[in-house]
């Protein structure tokens, strides 16, 4: 008896996958020369499976801003926020996403996750009702885990399943935090925001925003789904990442709130846990003015997004339901899909491989996605090498289903 | 329908149009563990279940439920309470 025997049953499951030939748990790229171009196992490969939305990681600007802060800083922070983690650069960083998001204050996390874990576990107390979209991120069931207050489901994108549970808590006493992301990053659907913002206003709750897979990707400006929306007043806390179109690491949460920067003294994962590098700092805040400088990387994501999705649907793939950078094709069942992959990678494409129960529908998904940096000529690669390997296996719309 | 027997007899026979037939099903059914449903598949079906009766499981009532009586009396709390 181990005590590491429960997992026994994940084990044979892993080792199942492994039989058909296939490992996505651990792929190792050997070097990555572009946002796009990468080797695996000495072989080329086209990156469309991240969520380096605009390119940024190699942008030589973000790159130089990052070389000079390692060498000016060091390498580490080595304390909390609260301790001796807080340099400038993190200060100034808040004071940059404040104002591009039009709010009083931003706090900087070390990652997404844990932007998650520390707002949504604070936020909610003991009397409080946390209402979140079931398909919601890891992270924001973990935060809901770690907070005292009860936590409800509503259906996904589903404001009448929302508003009738909220409907149900009349007459209790405590607030009512609704939770929602901007595009949800397995199938790529976006939040009908509007319509959670009317639910929101008319129950009197209080609304917070992942825009994880949102910023610099949706709105005019790069604000994210409540941009894109027009709800930007209702939303009382966006959460964001730098991991994604940023191309770094780190997360954040922004308000309006009058007395927000209290929740420094008192959210756990922002204060037992070390600061970001001034390195990453210093890239992100770069990044976020190439985002804010350079709108034609939103404009060429989107002109990928369309050429992606517009590829794959014509060939015959079950989608997500909106085009945009992510773009999910739907397979029958586990077996396929592990082939499929395997198969994709020896023509030299990289996608990510969803497997359930982290996908929403208990399909296994390909999740491609592209980036504002792919050309032409590699979206096409990608999609005629799919459509091939979907055509062998027979999961084109009218093939097998 | 807010006694608790009434409640069991009405999960049963919802649950007998998704699982195999001939599934034996009693109260004492563990859901997952005897019954085979995976985590979307029980969410579907507490969802259904919650508009039928017109009240919400939280994440905690749900932690505890392991079979077909204990959904049932976690239920028929939440409808007295909403009757009160
Ligand atoms: C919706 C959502 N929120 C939060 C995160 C966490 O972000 P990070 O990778 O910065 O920890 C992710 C990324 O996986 C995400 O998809």
């Amino acid at each position: 008896m181990s005590i590491l025997d429960k997992f026994v049953p994940l084990q044979h499951a892993y080792g199942e996958l492994q039989r058909w030939g296939a490992d996505p748990f651990a792929v190792t790229f050997d070097s990555v020369r572009s946002p796009v171009e990468a080797t695996i196992d000495g072989r080329p490969v086209l990156i469309f499976g991240s969520n380096n939305y605009l390119g940024l990681t190699f942008d030589p600007q973000v790159i130089a801003s990052g070389v000079a802060a390692l060498q000016q800083y060091g390498a580490g922070t080595t304390g909390s926020r609260i301790a001796n983690g807080t340099y400038q650069g993190h200060a100034g960083l808040e004071d940059r996403l404040a104002a591009f998001f039009g709010r009083g204050s931003a706090m900087v996390f070390t990652t997404g996750y844990q932007a998650n874990l520390a707002t949504i576990s604070t936020l909610a107390g003991r009397d409080d009702y946390l209402l979140l979209d079931a398909d919601s991120h890891a992270s924001i069931y973990d935060g809901s885990r770690l907070s005292a207050a009860q936590v409800i489901r509503f259906r996904h994108n589903d404001p009448d399943d929302l508003a009738r549970r909220l409907r149900r808590l009349e007459g209790q006493p405590g607030h009512r935090l609704i939770v929602v992301e901007g595009i949800y990053s397995m199938l790529g659907d976006r939040a009908p925001l509007a319509e959670i913002a009317q639910v929101k206003r008319e129950a009197g709750a209080t609304l917070l925003v992942d825009e994880a897979h949102s910023l610099g990707v949706l709105g005019e400006n790069g604000r994210g789904g409540a941009e894109e929306a027009g709800i930007e007043d209702d939303v009382e806390f966006i959460v964001g990442t730098f991991s994604k179109s940023l191309g770094g690491i780190g997360g954040f949460c922004t308000s309006n709130q009058p007395n927000f920067d209290i929740l420094r003294l008192c959210c756990r994962p922002y204060m037992f846990t070390a600061s970001l590098p001034p390195s990453v700092i210093a890239s992100v805040q770069r990044g976020l003015e190439r985002l804010h400088e350079e709108p034609r990387l939103r404009l060429n994501l989107h002109r990928n997004a369309h050429r992606l999705y517009g590829g794959l649907s014509s060939a015959g793939f079950i989608l997500g339901p909106h085009p945009g950078p992510i773009v999910s094709v739907r397979l029958p069942d586990v077996a396929i899909a592990v082939t499929f992959w395997t198969a994709l990678l020896q023509a030299g494409i990289y996608v990510n491989l969803a497997l359930p129960p982290a996908t929403p529908d208990s399909h296994p998904l390909l999740r491609s996605s592209v980036t504002a940096v792919h050309t032409d000529d590699e979206i096409d690669q990608a999609v005629a090498a799919m459509t091939e390997i979907g055509t062998a296996l027979g999961v084109l719309e009218g093939g097998n289903d | 329908m807010t006694d608790c027997k009434e409640i069991v007899e009405h999960i049963v026979e919802h649950l007998r149009t998704v699982i195999p037939p001939g599934t034996e099903i009693s109260a004492e059914s563990r859901i997952v563990a005897d019954l085979g449903l995976d985590s979307l598949a029980v969410m579907n079906f507490v969802m259904a279940l919650e508009d039928e009766f017109d009240v919400s499981l939280t994440m905690d009532n749900l932690a505890q439920v392991e079979t077909i009586g204990d959904l049932a009396r976690t239920l028929a709390a939440l409808i007295s309470r909403v009757a009160e």
